[in-house]
């Protein structure tokens, strides 16, 4: 069965239609790419599948079941998580603490028991502890917990917005350009990460990107989005080769 | 991150030792007899304010939320409480009273929290700011007309001194714009330890706001800070927990209100007005935003600066504008900060170079 | 009849108010910050033409165009030691905080030189009153001067930052301040003279005031001020059509309130009105909405 399932999806903000009619089909499992020029639209995409914006019409199915315009939390909690264009971590809290973050909803005590600092509050923090510790290893990120996470390099801001969006524990994870302004050591290293968490954590996961090196090298499928519309869609080996999406890159 | 469990709470009870400690001086100083009657007068009133700013730095610091009504909580708590202990006076011996009536205080504050938060957190930045403000002038202007009192029928609410229509034997104890008198004088037996309980509630508020902080939903209340779009991809109910730390916020300040409500023989509610809610505005920014000590240490210099400076006369609140502003540039402009840590560095560097010869 | 005296007592009213917060909605528009020493300028600015009206023995005109002066240097003098420091502070509660600080320099240095008690200010607006409907409804000179006043305010104001170089410029820095400096657009010198205008609007509405309602204390401008901040949110912050219809509107709810209901609560009334515009307009009522970029 297919983990994300899209049909007729668009969205009209005035008179212009940013996205099209936007179809996908993604199997659990699956890393998939979602490609297009500047402007076509990928990330509109992404907020109509996370709930910032709500569709004029179109249908979302996340394994089977329906989050049509359904809020941003509701979706995260149905099982999608995303990271962000232009990194959006919360800059003044510790590494750790924005990975805590991301557990909120799968450790469960009161704020009154938190307050009172009863004996749940010390079972449940240290639970959570040791499960974010776990994550930001997978990123290597465990010996920088303490600093705040504004601090850190820029490349490890954006290890750190894919941890937090791991710890919801989702089915989908949906990644708008990873690899933005990383040298080419840092993506290399960031594309063995993506393909670890995809074995790891039985990870099914669309991302944006424009580096057409990570994307042939990691992506089983892509789809192109042009002008809002979906271009064409495949393998990736033939989609990198289509003649139409070349001309849809480099113009005429 | 064991150490940082340690940490946050080493940090935590220094604060608190530094609460004690002060409360230790005081008492020292006391009972030599050398406190003035002017400073003596002054202790009350700092807990009271001290409150009022650890609480508004859960909203300002903590949810980074503009508040500029906390002056309108504080009346809250300070009239329900004192209407509470006017009419439980008979009934029950001080400390049940007194402790009821902190409880109702908050309680009362609490929900006008909820109810002003649930609109007032749809709105952003300075419109925030702006709606609490206004909130705060609104139950000024109406506690400002309300009458109240009781007789053997029970409890009358009017506009007016005579829509009371009390029965023979009923006694006033609203009096609109005069307000309620003789609050303190229902606890005569425990005046005297007033300041201890003030010293307590100051070390319940820090209890609280520090390790609600430092908690789940503390967690939760600072990433809709940080920042709010990202909070909600993580799925956390950001109006939930802004609502949280407002409500918290407008409870805590209830509670100073019900202090500095029961300290004082005439509470009147012309003296919460914006201008209060922006005083202790100014604790906490210059004690620094989301810095819980900061804020406590800023509310007691700058509280008792202006009474210290009576000696001065006209001339003391001119002072305190000037040292306020000064104390701002100096510690917000990014030309001062660099100025600042290059005399840093210097010293350090001068300490470094001795150390090597 | 008593209903169309009450809404020109409320036109009158609101036009002072639509003046000051012309300031406000200026410099919060260009600069980003909420001047809370706006409503003290006013102050000052009243206090100027009492002392040269009445100590310098000058004459109305000179009195009015050195209160004008001296509230535009003030202004100016104020945002470059005060506010221009902390422009690029981390927090932009810095900045309204030492507002706070300015406004409580000015109000005390008020105190120190003219003393606690109110003065009562004098008549340099000397206009007759017309009389109306065979003596039914009597317009003060001072209401028809206010009024006229407020009206050529708002249209010059609205040619100059339309038509005019450094109006111009002043809307491109609102825009993006970066932006415009980067198109050679000098943000300083444009920040200063939003003051200038601000606070020599400030000085005549401090006439206006105090002509309308004449006495005089240290604590004068505080009130207006705020109310005149609430115009200026209530018309949406940062739009001069905004501020010169929520400064009237605020004038007219206010005497309504004041003469339907009750004088005690009529500040509330005006408080309540302004809470439920911005629950149906969380951004004013000719403010722009700006949804964050995601």
């Amino acid at each position: 069965m297919a983990m994300l399932e899209v049909n007729h999806l668009s969205i009209q903000f005035g008179g212009l239609r940013a996205v099209d009619g936007f179809h996908i089909n993604i199997e659990k499992g699956q890393l998939y790419g979602l490609i297009g020029p500047n402007g076509a639209g990928k990330t509109t995409v992404f907020n109509l599948l996370t709930g910032v914006y709500k569709p004029t019409e179109g249908i979302i199915r996340l394994d089977g079941q329906d989050i049509t315009g359904k809020s941003t939390i509701e979706i995260n909690k149905a099982g999608i998580a995303r990271t962000f264009q232009n990194i959006r971590l919360f800059k003044e809290m510790s590494v750790l603490d924005n990975v805590k973050v991301g557990l909120h909803n799968h450790y469960q005590y009161s704020t009154l028991t938190g307050i009172l600092r009863l004996p749940k509050y010390f079972k449940v923090e240290k639970e959570m502890n040791e499960k974010a510790m776990e994550i930001l290893k997978v990123f290597d990120l465990d010996k920088e917990a303490e600093i705040l996470a504004g601090n850190l390099p820029y490349g490890k801001q954006r290890k750190l917005e894919i941890a937090r969006a791991l710890a919801t524990d989702p089915k989908l994870l949906l990644l708008d350009e990873p690899a933005a302004g990383m040298n080419p050591n840092e993506t290399q290293e960031l594309m063995d990460t993506i393909r670890f968490v995809q074995e790891h954590f039985h990870m099914t996961t669309l991302l944006i990107e424009h580096d057409m090196k990570l994307v042939g090298g990691i992506c089983e499928k892509l789809t192109v989005l042009n002008f809002g519309q979906v271009l064409t869609e495949g393998e990736t080996s033939e989609v990198l080769n289509d003649p139409t999406v070349i001309t849809a890159y480099l113009g005429e | 991150m064991k150490k940082n469990m340690n940490k946050t709470t080493r940090s935590n009870f220094i604060t608190y030792g530094i609460v004690i400690v002060l409360f230790a001086v005081v008492q020292i100083l006391s009972s030599t007899g050398n406190l003035s009657r002017l400073l003596t007068g002054l202790l009350v009133p700092l807990c009271v304010y001290t409150i009022a700013a650890i609480s508004l730095n859960l909203v300002v610091g903590f949810s980074g939320e503009l508040s500029l009504g906390h002056a309108g909580f504080m009346c809250v708590g300070a009239y329900s409480s004192a209407l509470f202990s006017h009419l439980a006076a008979d009934a029950l011996p001080p400390v049940p009273r007194f402790i009821l009536a902190i409880l109702i205080g908050a309680a009362v504050a609490g929900v006008f929290g909820i109810l002003i938060g649930i609109p007032v957190l749809r709105l952003r930045g300075d419109y925030l700011a702006i709606v609490t403000l206004a909130f705060g002038e609104i139950i000024k202007n109406l506690i400002n007309i309300l009458y109240v009192g009781a007789d053997k029928n029970g409890i009358h609410a009017a506009t007016t001194s005579s829509g009371l229509e009390l029965a023979a034997g009923g006694k006033k104890i609203m009096k609109g714009a005069l307000g309620i008198s003789g609050t303190a004088t229902l606890y005569k037996e425990i005046k005297p330890y007033f300041f201890l309980i003030g010293v307590l509630l100051v070390l319940l508020t820090l209890f609280i706001v520090q390790n609600l902080v430092h908690s789940r939903s503390g967690r939760a209340v600072m990433s809709t800070r940080d920042n709010r779009i990202a909070a909600e991809s993580v799925g956390i109910n950001v109006t939930k927990y802004k609502l949280l730390a407002f409500t918290v916020s407008a409870a805590l300040a209830g509670v100073a209100g019900v202090l500095y409500a029961h300290n004082i023989s005439m509470l009147k509610v012309s003296v919460f007005d914006y201008n209060m809610s922006i005083l202790i505005l100014v604790y906490v920014v210059l004690g620094g935003i989301g810095n819980l000590r900061g804020s406590m240490i800023a509310a007691i210099i700058l509280y008792a600066l202006p009474e210290l400076l009576r000696g001065f006369a006209n001339y003391r609140m001119l002072i305190y504008a000037i040292v306020l502003i000064v104390m701002m540039l100096f510690n917000w402009a990014p030309a001062a900060r660099t100025w600042r840590s290059r005399i840093a560095e210097k010293i350090r560097g001068g300490k470094t170079k001795k150390e090597a010869a | 009849m008593s209903f169309i005296s009450y809404l020109k007592d409320g036109i009158s009213l609101g036009s002072i108010y639509a003046i000051i917060a012309l300031g406000y909605t200026m410099v919060y528009g260009i600069a980003k910050m909420l001047n809370f020493a706006h409503g003290d300028v006013i102050m000052v600015g009243a206090f100027v033409i009492l002392t040269a009206v009445t100590r310098g023995g000058m004459g109305p005109v000179p009195a009015v165009i050195l209160s004008v002066v001296v509230c535009t240097v003030l202004g100016v003098v104020i945002e470059k030691v005060a506010y221009r420091p902390l422009r690029k502070a981390s927090s932009n509660l810095a900045v309204l905080i030492t507002a706070i600080g300015v406004s409580y320099l000015l109000q005390n240095l008020a105190l120190l030189i003219f003393g606690a008690d109110a003065k009562s200010f004098v008549t340099v607006i000397d206009v007759p009153s017309v009389t109306l409907f065979g003596g039914q409804l009597v317009i003060k000179g001072i209401t028809i001067v206010t009024i006229v006043v407020s009206v050529v305010i708002m249209v010059a104001l609205t040619w100059f930052v339309r038509k005019t170089k450094p109006g111009r410029a002043m809307q491109a820095v609102s825009e993006d301040r970066d932006a415009a400096q980067l198109m050679g657009v000098n943000v300083n010198a444009t920040i200063s003279l939003t003051f200038a205008i601000g606070s020599g609007l400030a000085a005549i509405a401090g006439l206006l005031l105090c002509s309308a309602y004449p006495t005089l204390t240290p604590y004068t401008g505080a009130m207006p001020g705020i109310k005149a901040f609430v115009a200026a949110v209530f018309g949406g912050i940062g739009s001069i059509p905004g501020a010169m219809v929520g400064g009237i509107l605020l004038g007219i709810i206010e005497i309504f309130g004041k003469a339907y209901i009750s004088s005690q609560v009529a500040d509330a009334i005006v408080f309540a009105v302004l809470i439920v515009v911005l629950l149906v307009k969380p951004t004013g009522l000719f403010g722009k909405n700006i949804q964050e970029k995601v």
